[in-house]
């Protein structure tokens, strides 16, 4: 990537809100923006796309509810019938209310895992990777905003930027 | 300032006029005496073919109010069932009443409640829906009149609503025996007042804060509000419990639930929060809340969604654990309620879960109001059905059917609880102008 970008660094998060408002108002372009922690409403202001991650928690929950049922029909019913509750009826309809909540808790296990694990996979995440924030600070209290610079004259830029509230502003040169 | 418009306090009187007219011929239409019940029977025309069943069915009610009746022989037993059947129809319309009171008047103390709630919680996003809560919570004073003066009836057996009020039945009845102390009349009757007179007072001093609080000049009312809801909530987890133990569980005597004070709340807690999002949507499509956005929509959405599913929750958990053990004392709640009342026992659930659920789940659905209000209004229907199979099963057994004293009986307290908390509007102006939080609020997005 042969390209300027200026980190924008802010020490608070409605600044950086406002920032990016602001910059995405005068019509630069955002790259990425990294945080310490979850900053309400950003990927709005950002304009991000919607996440997809809560229909694919619900297609996981689905999985999740079909493979208890299953899983609890093989195990309890058809392998070894058991008796449930003095209740030896051998149907999985009639033993229904003691399987609720094994499909409520595998509805839930697949949901959340699994969300987790996409997320981790749509985030280019995994164990031991390297990490990417370039500025070790925004793991702590600093908000980072990185700026395409493209056409745009850097005295410029720096100074708008510097005008939205940004504590520190540096060029970096990707060669 | 809002205004009741003519047309809506016409259609609430009008509700009210049918409604009473209705419930007038359903008490009418009750029957007095065997030779009635004959008569009804012969119409039904189904006693020859199910006479088995329903033997089966007068056995069981009757071990349900402790009569012993292994001696009898055969041929009383229809004289007996005669007998049985004459007082379910008699406390049919009874019944509808009772359904139809403590359903509006459940949904203004779960309204009541959530504004507590709001105030002790010091939320942000809620105060520009304040006086709408207040006027909801307005209808426990006439409700809880009414729900009062029904108690007090059945205590001077002008009905037989409660089996434990009759000493007949206590006099042969052990178990009911060994309660006389807690369930007799007088204490009975002492405990709904203490209940009542505590919410009435609460809230008198809560909303009256909450007025003078819009023309303080600093924040005391706000914190005698906070200090007031905090009180209250003690008060009415504790008062609530008691009460729906009082007024629902005991109609079955020999019964009990633990969680059954939950399960009531659960029940009146998300009535209440979707009568809230009714009226602001209702009252925003006037006009007149214009400082509500689809936020504050949304949040009370989340509320319905996750109400409705803390309900089945309980109403899970309680049937689970009594299905699982299968207690013969214990199950027979729920045997008589599969057995005569399967459709609204598990059409509610229906209703109360599985419809929210899968409406709610979506976050843009919580922002539209015509979901919202669609699903407000099944969720109503569900938690009438909630309270309709928590009363009837005991009162009037297999002969239920929700025809002219029950939907007449909902129509006239529908049509009194929209007048009496639309006129609670109009006593106040629509915005808490100088709540600490109301620029939050009005500025609330997500």
């Amino acid at each position: 990537m042969a390209s300027k970008v200026i980190h924008a660094i802010y020490n608070d998060d409605d600044l950086l809100l406002q920032g990016v408002k602001q910059v995405r108002e005068a019509r630069y372009h955002i790259g990425e923006i990294y945080t310490p922690m979850p900053v309400h409403g950003l990927d709005k202001a950002m304009g991000l796309a919607p996440t997809r991650l809560a229909i694919t928690s619900f297609l996981y929950g689905l999985v999740g509810f079909a493979v208890s049922i299953a899983m609890m029909n093989f195990i309890m019913i058809e392998d070894w019938p058991q008796d449930i509750g003095g209740k030896p009826s051998f149907s999985f309809l009639e033993n229904l209310p003691a399987f609720v909540p094994i499909m409520f808790e595998l509805t839930v296990f697949f949901a959340a895992h699994l969300m987790v694990i996409t997320f981790y996979m749509r985030s280019k995440l995994w164990p031991f990777k390297k990490a990417e924030n370039p500025d070790v600070r925004t793991t702590d209290d600093m908000f980072l905003m990185e700026v395409d610079v493209a056409n745009n004259n850097v005295e410029e830029l720096t100074k708008f930027l510097y005008d939205t509230g940004a504590a520190e502003i540096k060029l970096i040169d990707n060669k | 300032m809002y205004t009741l418009s003519s047309k809506l306090k016409l259609t609430a009187i009008i509700f009210m006029i049918v409604g009473a007219i209705g419930l007038v011929i359903g008490f009418l239409q009750a029957p007095s005496n065997l030779d009635d019940v004959k008569e009804i029977i012969a119409a039904e025309g189904h006693h020859g073919e199910t006479s088995h069943h329903e033997e089966a069915e007068a056995n069981f009610a009757d071990a349900e109010q402790g009569v012993v009746n292994d001696a009898h022989a055969a041929d009383s037993h229809d004289a007996e069932h005669l007998e049985h059947k004459l007082h379910q129809l008699q406390n049919k319309p009874w019944a509808a009443v009772y359904v139809a009171a403590f359903f509006f008047f459940m949904i203004s103390l779960g309204a009541l409640a959530f504004y507590a709630l709001q105030y002790a919680s010091q939320a942000g996003w809620s105060p520009v829906l304040f006086r709408v809560m207040e006027a909801i919570s307005a209808y426990i004073v006439p409700g809880g009149i009414i729900m009062f003066v029904l108690l007090a009836l059945s205590g001077f057996h002008l009905n037989h609503l409660f089996v434990w009020m009759d000493p007949e039945v206590v006099a042969h009845d052990e178990i009911i025996q060994n309660k006389t102390a807690y369930l007799n009349v007088p204490f009975f009757l002492i405990r709904a007042a203490i209940f009542l007179g505590g919410w009435f007072l609460f809230r008198h001093f809560l909303v009256k804060n909450s007025r003078k609080l819009d023309e303080a000049t600093d924040n005391a009312y706000f914190k005698k509000n906070f200090k007031l809801s905090a009180g209250f909530l003690v008060f009415f987890l504790v008062s609530e419990s008691m009460m729906s133990w009082d007024w629902i569980m005991s109609l079955d005597p020999h019964w009990f639930s633990t969680l059954f004070g939950w399960y009531v709340f659960s029940s009146m807690f998300v009535s209440g929060i979707t009568v809230i999002a009714l009226v602001s949507i209702y009252l925003k499509s006037r006009g007149y809340l214009p400082f509500v956005n689809n936020s504050h929509i949304h949040d009370l959405a989340k509320f319905m969604f996750g109400i409705s599913i803390f309900w089945t929750y309980l109403w899970f958990s309680q049937f689970m654990l009594i299905w699982y053990s299968n207690i013969p004392e214990e199950v027979v709640y729920f045997i008589s309620r599969i057995e005569n009342y399967s459709l609204p026992f598990f059409g509610m659930v229906a209703l109360n879960f599985l419809f929210p659920l899968l409406v709610l789940m979506n976050s843009d659905f919580k922002r539209m109001n015509w979901f919202v209000v669609m699903t407000g209004i099944i969720i109503l229907v569900g938690h009438y059905l909630d309270v309709f199979t928590m009363v009837m099963p005991a009162t009037v057994g297999e002969s239920w059917f929700i025809g002219l004293p029950e939907i007449s009986a909902v129509f006239f307290f529908g049509g009194l609880f929209t007048f009496v908390i639309f006129n609670a509007l109009t006593k106040a102006p629509l915005l808490a102008k100088r709540n600490p939080y109301i620029k939050e609020s009005e500025h609330f997005h997500y």
